[in-house]
């Protein structure tokens, strides 16, 4: 692994993170000291079989876990002990999440559910002054992701591949360095994982958007600068793809 | 912001709250139905009580009265003569009454309060007007079957209407007939009666007619009885038939009763007495040790006053007979036993009241304002009202109960969202705030729902009532148990406001727990749940 730390500081390390789960009166042990560190403008497939503790890592580096052992560094900070407003803050600010099952909110329509996370950073007051500009830059990610045509549609009149594109439109709609996607292709056919890809793999590269996925489909990971491979809770190799 | 939205939106598309709605909205309906009712009632026994009583009622400790009217007026007058309306006189004594069918013969008695009034001083203390029947019409069925026997200017006194005097003459004729019939030689001047019992009032009457007090020759000259000369049928002697010194308006509940029509149902009433017909009056001397004295009176009228103790026990007759029989005049002055007033502003009954006291001799009168005297009916009511609410509002908070219920089902439901939501970066706070603000809206719109349903089934109470009795069969709301002629309702501002701000205080608090557990989510177990 010393040949990945460079001598800037990555943007965002977890390091020797331990985390088990109580099940009944076991422990049971998800991760082990697994560390992973991510560069600005990386972006980094973390593969492993399920139950490999892979989802866990993403759920601690995005602050929406904590570890029982270890530290999450931003550009070399420590924020996994902050205190829960500092936390919720950075997931609004510095983390943009999308998951397997897209997770839209289904009471809303397409533009609201692109819109929340800019809803949730200002207070009513500052949102009623912004809300123009709120609503340009969530048309603008709407369009980038090509769902302009559909944003007053509710999540179900969606397909699984809009949903997904909604998700990511969301996930980058407040402007965040790191996107942590868990299994973004899972639930989709090949063609339109195909295209969620192409997506992430273009906003990576325009955008210099560091990208943090995991999935357990070896040529979806493939499509990354780096794949990480995870086995029971430890980084088993680090694969290097040359940078295309 | 997102709160508001999602909470609106929840309200929106979340139909199983629906039914929490309508449990608080139920709820809230019935209490102010319920309270405007209680309200209409208790503010119209009030009113009625009030008008009956005079706004302060000034008696003597002892029912001999004390003496000297116009000195006790007076009195009155010089210490609280600026806050002052009106006043009158009068003297209150239980009594007995026995009253006679006129064609059956029957006798029978029952115990009274004889109120000697002055009709002008009383009618400016009260409506005294209103409750007299021949000011009246009689109303059946929404339709006049009689209109009112006098004129609303017509002034108060003690003669008979036109109607009573001819019925009083036909009865008369008709009994000296059959005594002239069966006792050819008995005297007649009462013919209702025994000759026994009729005795000292065929005294006190001949004395009044020789006297003639001021009223009585007033009297003469209206009474139309006169006027038809003497009858051709009688038995030879003259027929009196101008009316006793003695005048009474009787509670129309003591010479009336109410019998159920067999055919139609429906409650009828039926008099026993009507004005014309002459009553026995007993009561006690003001000699010691107590006389009985009794008397026979002339019926002038009827009232309803709409309480019905009163329609059922109070006889008022004219207080210089009762003064009279009772030997209440002395030296040429006339004991009382209370003075009722009438202030200008019912606001200043505390000071008056105050001021009275000091200006009788200690221990000589009770002042007391009519919500004093009749503290334990009204208080009744209020505790009856404050009973009721405790129990609706107990409903209201079972309520809570469906809404807590309800609210941790669509929690489990939203478990995903909370989680999508924090990974956002909503704080705990902010989720809970969208559960609170659920429970708010969701008491808003049940308790403005509830408002308008109780406000509109107030305003429509009585075409329920007749709706509601048309399909049952049977009278929901019996106007002669009640003494209503409708349901009588008021709604006050103010009930409406707490009753809705209870139900949505309700609403709140049993959204609390709820809204704990869903901001207590942990993000990934609630995102894991697929």
């Amino acid at each position: 692994m010393n040949d990945t730390i460079k001598m800037t500081t990555p943007l965002i390390a977890a390091e020797a993170i331990a985390k088990s789960y109580a099940k009944g009166e076991h422990k049971v042990p998800v991760l082990r000291g697994a560390g992973l560190k991510a560069n600005r403008g990386e972006f980094i497939s973390v593969i492993g079989q399920s139950g490999s503790g892979k989802s866990t890592l993403l759920h601690v580096m995005g602050l929406l876990d904590s570890p029982d052992v270890g530290e999450v560094l931003l550009q070399g900070q420590r924020i996994d002990n902050l205190n829960q407003q500092a936390r919720d803050q950075l997931r609004n600010h510095v983390f943009g999440f999308i998951f397997q099952f897209y997770h839209l909110l289904p009471e809303l329509t397409l533009l609201e559910n692109v819109m929340a996370p800019l809803m949730i950073r200002y207070s009513m007051l500052e949102y009623w002054r912004r809300r123009h500009e709120i609503r340009e830059s969530a048309m603008d990610m709407i369009g980038r992701v090509g769902l302009g045509h559909r944003i007053r549609h509710r999540p179900s009149e969606l397909s699984g591949g809009e949903m997904q594109r909604g998700a990511i439109a969301r996930a980058l709609v407040g402007r965040p360095e790191i996107l942590l996607a868990d299994e973004p292709t899972g639930n989709l056919d090949s063609v339109t994982g195909g295209e969620i890809m192409e997506l992430l793999n273009s906003l990576n590269q325009n955008n210099q958007l560091t990208i943090i996925m995991v999935t357990h489909d070896e040529s979806i990971a493939a499509q990354a600068h780096r794949i990480v491979r995870l086995a029971q809770g430890r980084i088993q190799t680090v694969a290097h793809e040359e940078a295309a | 912001m997102y709160k508001l939205l999602l909470c609106i939106r929840y309200l929106r598309t979340k139909y199983i709250a629906l039914a929490s709605i309508i449990s608080v909205m139920l709820g809230v309906a019935t209490m102010i139905v319920v309270n405007s009712v209680m309200a209409g009632f208790a503010s119209e026994m009030r009113d009625r009580l009030h008008n009956f009583l005079a706004d302060i009622v000034v008696e003597s400790r002892s029912t001999s009265g004390i003496p000297d009217s116009r000195h006790q007026l007076e009195v009155v007058e010089k210490a609280v003569g600026k806050f002052v309306a009106a006043m009158t006189p009068t003297v209150e004594i239980p009594g007995m009454i026995t009253i006679t069918d006129p064609y059956s013969g029957e006798t029978y008695h029952s115990q009274v309060q004889i109120h000697g009034i002055d009709p002008k001083g009383k009618a400016l203390v009260g409506p005294l007007q209103d409750y007299l029947d021949s000011y009246n019409p009689v109303i059946e069925d929404g339709k006049v079957i009689r209109p009112p026997l006098r004129k609303p200017d017509d002034p108060l006194g003690w003669e008979l209407t036109k109607e009573a005097a001819e019925y009083r003459k036909e009865v008369k004729e008709l009994t000296a007939l059959q005594v002239g019939m069966s006792q050819p030689q008995a005297g007649i001047q009462s013919p209702d009666f025994d000759d026994s019992e009729a005795s000292p009032d065929d005294n006190s009457s001949a004395d009044s007619a020789a006297t003639s007090p001021a009223p009585d020759s007033e009297n003469n000259a209206a009474v139309p009885g006169d006027l038809f000369g003497p009858p051709f049928a009688g038995p030879g002697q003259e027929i009196r038939t101008d009316p006793l010194p003695a005048r009474v308006y009787v509670g129309e509940g003591i010479i009336s009763y109410h019998v159920e029509d067999p055919d139609t149902g429906r409650h009828k009433k039926v008099n026993t007495n009507n004005p014309g017909d002459d009553i026995i009056l007993a009561t006690a001397k003001t000699s010691r040790p107590p006389e009985v004295v009794n008397f026979t009176a002339t019926i002038v009228d009827t009232f309803r006053s709409g309480m019905s103790e009163y329609d059922t026990s109070i006889v008022l007759m004219n207080i210089e007979e009762l003064q009279k029989n009772r030997g209440m005049i002395a030296d040429g002055r006339d004991a009382i036993t209370s003075i009722h007033i009438r202030l200008k502003d019912y606001d200043d009954a505390p000071e008056v009241v105050a001021r009275l006291k000091s200006a009788f001799p200690a221990g000589a009168v009770n002042v007391r304002t009519w919500e004093e005297k009749q503290g334990l009916l009204l208080s009744a009511v209020e505790v009856e009202t404050a009973i009721l609410n405790v129990l609706l509002f107990l409903i209201v908070a079972v309520a809570g109960f469906g809404i807590l219920a309800i609210f941790f089902m669509i929690v489990v439901e939203k478990t995903r969202d909370i989680g999508i939501l924090k990974s956002l970066g909503a704080s705990s706070n902010g989720v809970m705030t969208i559960f609170l603000s659920y429970g708010l809206g969701l008491g808003i719109v049940g308790s403005s729902a509830g408002v308008a349903i109780g406000l509109i089934f107030v305003r429509y109470i009585n075409e329920i009532e007749t709706a509601l009795s048309w399909v049952t069969g049977r009278k929901v709301f019996d106007e002669k148990i009640y003494y209503f002629p409708r349901i009588p309702t008021l709604v006050s501002p103010w009930m409406l406001f707490f009753v809705a701000l209870g139900a949505i205080a309700i609403a709140v608090l049993a959204s609390v727990l709820p809204a704990r557990r869903a901001a207590r989510l942990h993000p990934v177990s609630a995102l894991r749940n697929e």
